[in-house]
């Protein structure tokens, strides 16, 4: 009940944002939210529900982003971009889960750091393709049945729609009763092998499913910015988005939102007022592992419920017995 | 409020101090420059360097230009392209600023132009990528540094005809940048009887350079276009290897920047460099600059500090032309690239119809002097243009300098 | 010829200084199982602490050892403060040590400035020793055996003292240890100084090579992260093979394959990875 009503607030706020945001500076900065929030939600599917972390995923990011932008300079229609960009990734993602999930844990996550290293070096150096250091610019943005996206108010509500549909989806995706085997093989993935479960092809699933949504996201970074160059595969832009997710609560819906915006807000926002913004972030992230480990939105539930429960009168520790 | 503020560096603190309403007072009808640089991560060395020249020439001036108080807002873009993007947007769309200087890297500078064409801000950025006054200009931007290539010109002349270098080899990094420099360096050498007989790319993250200088052999001396720290690094690496003694080395003027010239020990010591900027040029304003940047700052300014320095002379120059107008913008570019000034800390320089600068190039050798380094003037080329000595035209009709062009000859 | 006599040395030498930035590394993560993201703020910070010791007026050793020292102590404190109470917690571990590295990078950028620092070769080490046909510098040959005399400490404490019997102990099985009165929490602690230590050291003795400069840290901590990969985890001898085969790689990788310089470490690492997840030296998967 309560959960319904704070949803739709959300829903209302989010979807006036162009009326109670001053300026379209703003609304661009929410814009950048949503879109990171995509490609947390995306990396929050292996990290948080499959307990496999991946240090490489703005590879995949990067990926689709670049695919999209050569597409448009050579020629082709965005619509046409989009579809082939996203065929691309998902070819590229296919074999990035192919290799990565010869192993897991630590393995895992090196594998996925190799690999994203790899798509930064060539990045960098396949010059033909890329243009190397010197990027791609995206001649213009799509326009959706006719719908100019240069500015940021429509921008934001052709990125606010594609963030509903990942959100709806990842969440339909969890309670799904593929979703359930694949917190399954995070928690027990042998019984889960012993009880009949192709682990790999569940893994293998989410993997693409978890592409596929980063992927989306770096189609609209490239339409928000416009321009693509090899800094968008780094390790620190893969670090960055693992980041998003623990520090707002992996394997919750909603954490990778919070923490997407945290980053995106610390580094253009609070970069404005505070000139050692670097070391505020890394001292956020510090006092998160020491007063949430769980992360900001399950920590603050858990400081909220207790303080509930104070306010009304139940003692909080040790309440339950 | 005065979180908002706090942000804002009116320059000269005393004038701030002195003039608390200034803020609003500036918000009303003082000229508003952006600062896009960087100051954390990696490039933050050159970023704070330009914070540093354009907070010493507004310093000079009170703060005052063509009669109108100046209001000075610094963004950190953190060094990315993506950064670069929205500090730009910040700076145009919240702070509304009628110039700004920076940004710091040719993948900054790339990820805003087309931004600042359709924002029409007058841009005045040190990032060196040739193509931005060349193959794909820019209309309201204006270069008073120099294009990647344009110091490595006169270097290859300088090479070529008085240092009677025949075989030379160059080292920079895997990037544009790197190439570019190369590139002109290479084109000009080789037209006037040079040979270039190796070409190496060490990737950025380079930590040794060792397999790198393993392949030099059999040269007159050895060009490089380092930037950032690396400089420090090769010639640690060149000179410990014995290749010091061996081929003199050349370099941009990233590699031997007057700002490095504390973190270089003897390592460095005779280095040969081409900048369009140099501590020792002896004109008024550059002993001025000079002064107060060792007094405010304890450094010897390099590049990117006057740089920053020389774009605030061009922005007060047009600001004069328009008699303080800003509001047209058209008018406010043209004032901005028609500037010609003869004392600065770069010398006489102009603009051409790029929006790139035409003035000195210094060959200079780094020398010890009274116990400190200094790079020292040995030659002055005066009115160099991006385009050498060559036509325009056919200039332009030439591919931008690659990794594989001017291709080495076998 | 000369050139891949050059080559063959500086491989060597190469090997002796990242198995200084890796050793610490694996002993970490090898025992502790913690991936230490800020393992490269730490050589970095050891390389700015050592460089303000100089600047006190200190001699490079000193210099370098006091460094060893400053980095075991906050090396110490991180354990003792933060790492302690994630045991097991992956993600909060890599959460944490990322932050703290976000943090050093800052915190060097606003005490030591961005600019460059090139650390001098310590007297009586700045020539050149002649080799067959070459000159090699003499300070990189002596890293080679710093290197020596640190993996042998090692692998003498690890082996042959008491102290490394209860850290094997402590390693194998915690709680056993627990019971049998091994105080495993202040062996963890004294391993993550010691790790601390060595990269801080490592840090000013690469300072004469590598000098000292914002982005330092990013740029060593994939190298740590490669030689544990190649060289297997948990072992000292595996660090110390990794650090020499990564040192052959890229420096023969660069002369024979330029065209792949921007992966040439990655390459191998992946394909290592792949097909043998253990690591060239290592005897379990990681």
């Amino acid at each position: 009940m309560i959960r319904a009503a704070a949803a739709a607030v959300a829903l209302c706020a989010l979807a006036a944002a162009p009326l109670w945001i001053p300026g379209g500076y703003y609304l661009n900065i929410l814009s950048q939210i949503l879109i990171y929030a995509i490609f947390a939600l995306g990396l929050n599917l292996l990290v948080g529900y499959a307990g496999l972390v991946s240090l490489g995923h703005a590879g995949l990011f990067g990926v689709a982003c670049y695919a999209v932008a050569w597409l448009v300079a050579a020629g082709a229609g965005q619509l046409v971009a989009a579809l082939g960009a996203l065929a691309v990734l998902l070819a590229t993602t296919a074999a990035f889960a192919v290799l990565s999930l010869r192993s897991a844990g630590i393995g895992f996550l090196m594998i996925t750091l190799a690999i994203g290293q790899i798509l930064w070096g060539m990045a960098y150096r396949w010059i033909d393709l890329t243009g190397g250091d010197n990027g791609i610019n995206l001649a213009a943005r799509p326009q959706p049945f006719g719908i100019s996206l240069a500015f940021a108010t429509p921008f934001y509500y052709f990125t606010l729609i594609v963030f509903l549909v990942a959100l709806a989806s990842v969440a339909v995706f969890i309670a799904s009763p593929l979703g359930a085997s694949l917190k399954g093989t995070r928690d027990q993935p042998r019984r889960m092998s012993a009880l009949g479960y192709n682990v790999w092809l569940i893994r293998f699933l989410a993997f693409l499913f978890s592409g596929l949504w980063s992927g989306v996201a770096g189609l609209l970074f490239c339409y928000y910015n416009q321009f693509v160059s090899p800094n968008v595969l780094s390790l620190g832009s893969s670090a960055e988005a693992l980041l998003m997710v623990i520090s707002g609560g992996s394997g919750t819906l909603l954490g990778p939102i919070a923490g997407a915006a945290l980053v995106v807000v610390m580094k253009n926002v609070a970069s404005a007022y505070i000139e050692r913004w670097n070391f505020l972030l890394g001292a956020i992230f510090v006092a998160i592992v020491l007063f949430m480990p769980e992360g900001l939105v399950p920590g603050s539930a858990r400081l909220g419920r207790r303080l509930w429960l104070r306010l009304r009168g139940v003692p909080a520790a040790g309440g339950a017995r | 409020m005065a979180r908002k503020f706090g942000r804002r560096s009116f320059l000269a603190g005393t004038a701030a101090a002195a003039m608390p309403w200034a803020p609003a007072v500036a918000g009303a009808q003082g000229v508003r420059l952006g600062l896009l640089t960087v100051k954390t991560g990696p490039l933050a060395q050159g970023g704070l360097q330009m914070e540093q020249g354009l907070s010493v020439f507004l310093k000079q001036k009170g703060s005052m230009l063509a009669g109108r108080p100046v209001e000075l807002i610094v963004a950190d873009t953190g060094g990315n392209p993506a950064g670069a993007k929205t500090k730009a947007q910040e700076l145009v769309e919240r702070d509304k600023v009628d110039f700004i200087v920076g940004p710091l890297a040719a993948f900054e500078l790339l990820a805003i132009s087309a931004y600042i064409e359709q924002a029409q801000v007058p841009l005045l950025s040190l990032a060196a990528a040739d193509d931005m006054t060349q193959r794909k200009p820019n209309s309201y931007f204006v270069r008073a540094s120099a294009t990647s290539s344009q110091c490595d010109h006169p270097l290859g002349d300088y090479a070529a005809k008085e240092m009677n270098l025949k075989r030379v080899a160059t080292i920079s990094e895997d990037f544009a940048f790197g190439y570019e420099q190369a590139g002109g360096f290479q084109r000009v050498f080789e037209g006037e009887g040079g040979r270039i007989v190796k070409k190496l790319w060490p990737p950025l993250n380079t930590a040794d350079f060792t397999p790198f200088l393993a392949q030099i052999a059999d040269v007159d001396g050895v060009w490089n276009g380092f930037a950032g720290a690396n400089p420090i690094k090769f010639n640690q690496q060149y000179a410990g290897l014995g290749l010091k003694a061996k081929y003199p080395v050349l370099g941009g003027w990233t590699a031997y920047d007057d700002a490095l010239l504390k973190s270089f020990g003897d390592d460095a010591m005779g280095a040969i460099s081409a900048a369009w900027y140099s501590s020792d040029l002896d004109t008024a304003s550059n002993r001025r600059f000079v002064a107060d940047m060792v007094k405010q700052y304890g450094n010897v300014p390099g590049g990117y500090a006057a740089g920053t320095f020389i774009n605030g002379m061009c922005i007060e120059a047009a600001l004069e032309k328009t008699g303080g107008k800003t509001d047209d913008r058209a008018t406010l570019i043209a004032a901005l690239r028609g500037v010609s000034l003869t004392d600065t800390p770069r010398g006489t320089f102009h603009f051409d119809r790029f929006g790139n600068v035409v003035g000195n190039v210094f060959i200079r050798r780094l020398e010890r002097k009274d116990g400190r380094l200094v790079n020292t003037i040995v030659k002055t080329y005066p009115n160099v243009s991006q385009f050498w000595t060559f036509d325009e035209k056919k200039y332009l009709a030439q591919p931008v300098y690659s990794r594989d062009y001017p291709p080495l000859r076998s | 010829m000369n050139q891949w006599l050059l080559l063959g040395v500086n491989s060597i030498t190469l090997g002796g200084l990242l198995f200084l930035l890796s050793a610490g590394f694996s002993l970490i993560f090898g025992l502790m199982r913690i991936p230490n993201l800020t393992h490269g703020s730490f050589f970095m910070l050891g390389a700015y602490i050592g460089v303000s010791f100089l600047g006190l007026g200190l001699g490079f050793w000193a210099a370098a050892l006091l460094a060893a020292a400053a980095m075991a102590v906050i090396g110490g404190g991180i354990e003792r403060l933060l790492l302690r109470r994630l045991a097991g917690q992956e993600l909060a571990q890599v959460l944490v040590t990322l932050g703290l590295s976000f943090m050093i990078a800052d915190l060097c950028l606003m005490i030591w400035g961005g600019d460059p620092i090139s650390l001098d070769t310590p007297a009586g080490l700045s020539g050149a020793v002649p080799i067959a046909s070459i000159v090699f510098p003499a300070y990189r040959l002596a890293i080679v055996v710093i290197a020596v005399v640190i993996a042998v400490a090692l692998w003498l404490m690890l082996e042959r003292t008491r102290l490394g019997a209860m850290i094997r102990a402590g390693v194998d099985d915690a709680p056993m240890a627990r019971v049998v009165g091994i105080r495993v929490s202040r062996l963890f602690t004294l391993i993550f100084c010691l790790g601390a230590g060595i990269a801080g050291f490592a840090g000013v003795m690469g300072g004469p090579i590598l000098s000292v400069y914002p982005g330092l840290d990013a740029d060593m901590l994939p190298l740590a992260l490669i030689i544990v990969i190649l060289g297997g985890t948990g072992s000292l001898l595996g660090a110390l093979l990794g650090s020499i085969v990564v040192g052959f790689l890229y420096n023969f990788g660069q002369v024979l394959f330029p065209e792949i310089a921007y992966i040439i470490l990655f390459l191998p690492m992946l394909l290592i990875l792949l097909f043998r997840p253990q690591g060239l030296f290592g005897r379990h998967a990681p």
